[in-house]
């Protein structure tokens, strides 16, 4: 067989990416604890405060993750829709809706830390600012992704209109992005990006520490998820009675 | 399938949904009302001086229209749904995108024009300066397409379970936020006179992209809803 095709095949079946997750999983979680306990050291012991923000500048190594992961999390729930309602392949079905709870999570502690930092340097919790209500936009998409799959009583077929709205929500992230920073804008822009930046690598260290902890994070609760939602869904199959009669005996 | 037997199809559609939308004449009168109780609402919260009411009046029509829109947008797919033509619909072997397209084209002329044609008496209401009038009529005429056309993803996608309405405004208000950015920013720079030119292009643009994507989606979600 095409060793892509095979490849497919093999991480597409349940049993497979039941056990190869769950072999994952724990260094997931070493990695996650790992990088988070030293990225935090860094950022609220070594690296030094802000000239002008104090102390609170130091959310930002909680903050800027977060809202990078909420980002990314939404597309990357975009493309495994594609996948999910192009090929088929049940366990994108299952990547996406496991997903989209982390994300939205990872949108709130990026708009509450946000307020937190707000309000002692902006001198408000809330303000209009593109980034705030573009976020805000963000999490009512993901609620829109989550309360569409949990309307439907299907599983398959819950996950495939979630797919859908995720695909439209991201072809219009973008557009809604540039919408309200046109429309109005507050926010620093980025510090980081491909053209240079603008911090200082003391800073700049413990902010990628936590970017990469909160990345193995996702993997790890997103793949935990998965497994117990596939059990769910095939309850009544061989693999899983057999998994359970092997643990049991 | 040949071009003119689209054609026919398409013509065939649109004419039996006038037929059904002129049958049920009550029901479409319902978001339209709406939309006027909505815009009533506000200069009774707010006040009725006319220097607020004018610095509101795009903003409060055009959330009124996007609210008349998505009232309506309920009942897009819903009867063909429960009587099985949407079934047979899709069984015909024309393009689905095509019959979505046809749909929701009946529905801008039915729930979306009527909105158009009733804002120069809600700009009266709201007290908006003359320079804006000819402004909001002309972003509500691009606009308001673009509610249908996106709106009708959320409805094929809501049409088989049992409350949609709700679910269905969840789904495409967050998508709605650029065109109400865009209208309104096109308005109040009219009546400021500033340009505005650019904001009625970006919807222009808007409208195009959505004309051709979302009557896939619509038809992607159709299929999902049927399975």
């Amino acid at each position: 067989m095409n060793p892509i095709y095979l490849f497919f095949h093999k991480t597409g079946s349940p049993p497979w990416f039941y056990n190869f997750s769950g072999k994952l999983i724990p260094w997931l979680w070493v990695g996650f604890l790992l990088l988070t306990a030293y990225g935090l050291y860094l950022g609220l012991l070594v690296a030094p405060a802000d000239y002008q923000q104090g102390e609170s500048v130091r959310i930002m190594y909680i903050h800027v993750p977060a809202a990078w992961m909420s980002m990314m999390i939404y597309g990357l729930m975009a493309i495994w829709g594609f996948i999910a309602l192009v090929w088929r392949i049940r366990i994108m079905e299952v990547l996406i809706i496991s997903s989209a709870p982390i994300g939205a999570a990872f949108t709130i502690i990026a708009l509450i830390t946000g307020s937190l930092w707000g309000r002692p340097t902006w001198g408000t919790y809330w303000v209009w600012d593109a980034r705030l209500t573009s976020e805000l936009v963000l999490l009512f998409l993901y609620f829109g992704v989550i309360a569409l799959y949990n309307s439907y009583d299907e599983p398959r077929k819950a996950a495939r209109a979630a797919s859908l709205m995720a695909i439209v929500g991201a072809i219009n992230l973008p557009i809604i992005h540039f919408s309200v920073v046109w429309w109005n804008t507050l926010h620093q822009g980025s510090s980081i990006g491909t053209s240079g930046n603008s911090i200082h690598p003391s800073m700049l260290w413990p902010l990628l520490y936590m970017a990469i902890a909160f990345k193995l994070y996702y993997g790890a609760n997103l793949l935990s998820r998965a497994r117990l939602r596939l059990l769910k869904q095939d309850h009544r199959k061989r693999w899983v009675k057999d998994l359970l009669t092997e643990e049991t005996r | 399938m040949s071009k003119q037997a689209s054609g026919t199809a398409f013509m065939a559609l649109l004419r039996r949904d006038f037929l059904l939308a002129y049958r049920r004449r009550a029901e479409l009168l319902q978001p339209l009302v709406f939309l006027l109780v909505v815009v009533t609402l506000f200069p009774l919260g707010v006040g009725p001086s006319p220097d607020l009411l004018a610095n509101i009046a795009p903003g409060v029509i055009w959330i009124a229209a996007l609210l008349a829109t998505v009232l309506s947008l309920d009942s897009l797919f819903r009867s063909d749904f429960e009587d099985g033509t949407l079934e047979q619909m899709v069984l015909s072997g024309q393009s689905l995108a095509l019959i979505a397209l046809a749909r929701t084209v009946a529905h801008w002329l039915v729930a979306g024009l009527p909105i158009v044609l009733l804002s120069p008496l809600l700009a009266m209401w709201m007290n908006l300066p003359d320079e804006g009038l000819l402004i909001l009529i002309e972003s509500l005429a691009i606009g308001t397409p673009v509610l249908s056309l996106i709106g009708a993803i959320g409805g094929a996608l809501t049409v088989s379970l049992k409350r949609g309405g709700q679910l269905l405004s969840l789904l495409v208000f967050p998508l709605y936020v650029p065109l109400l950015i865009l209208a309104t920013s096109a308005v109040s720079s009219a009546v400021a006179g500033l340009p505005y030119t650019g904001q009625l292009g970006l919807m222009t643009a808007g409208l195009i992209a959505s004309m051709t994507l979302a009557p896939f989606a619509t038809a992607a979600a159709l299929k999902l809803s049927l399975s």
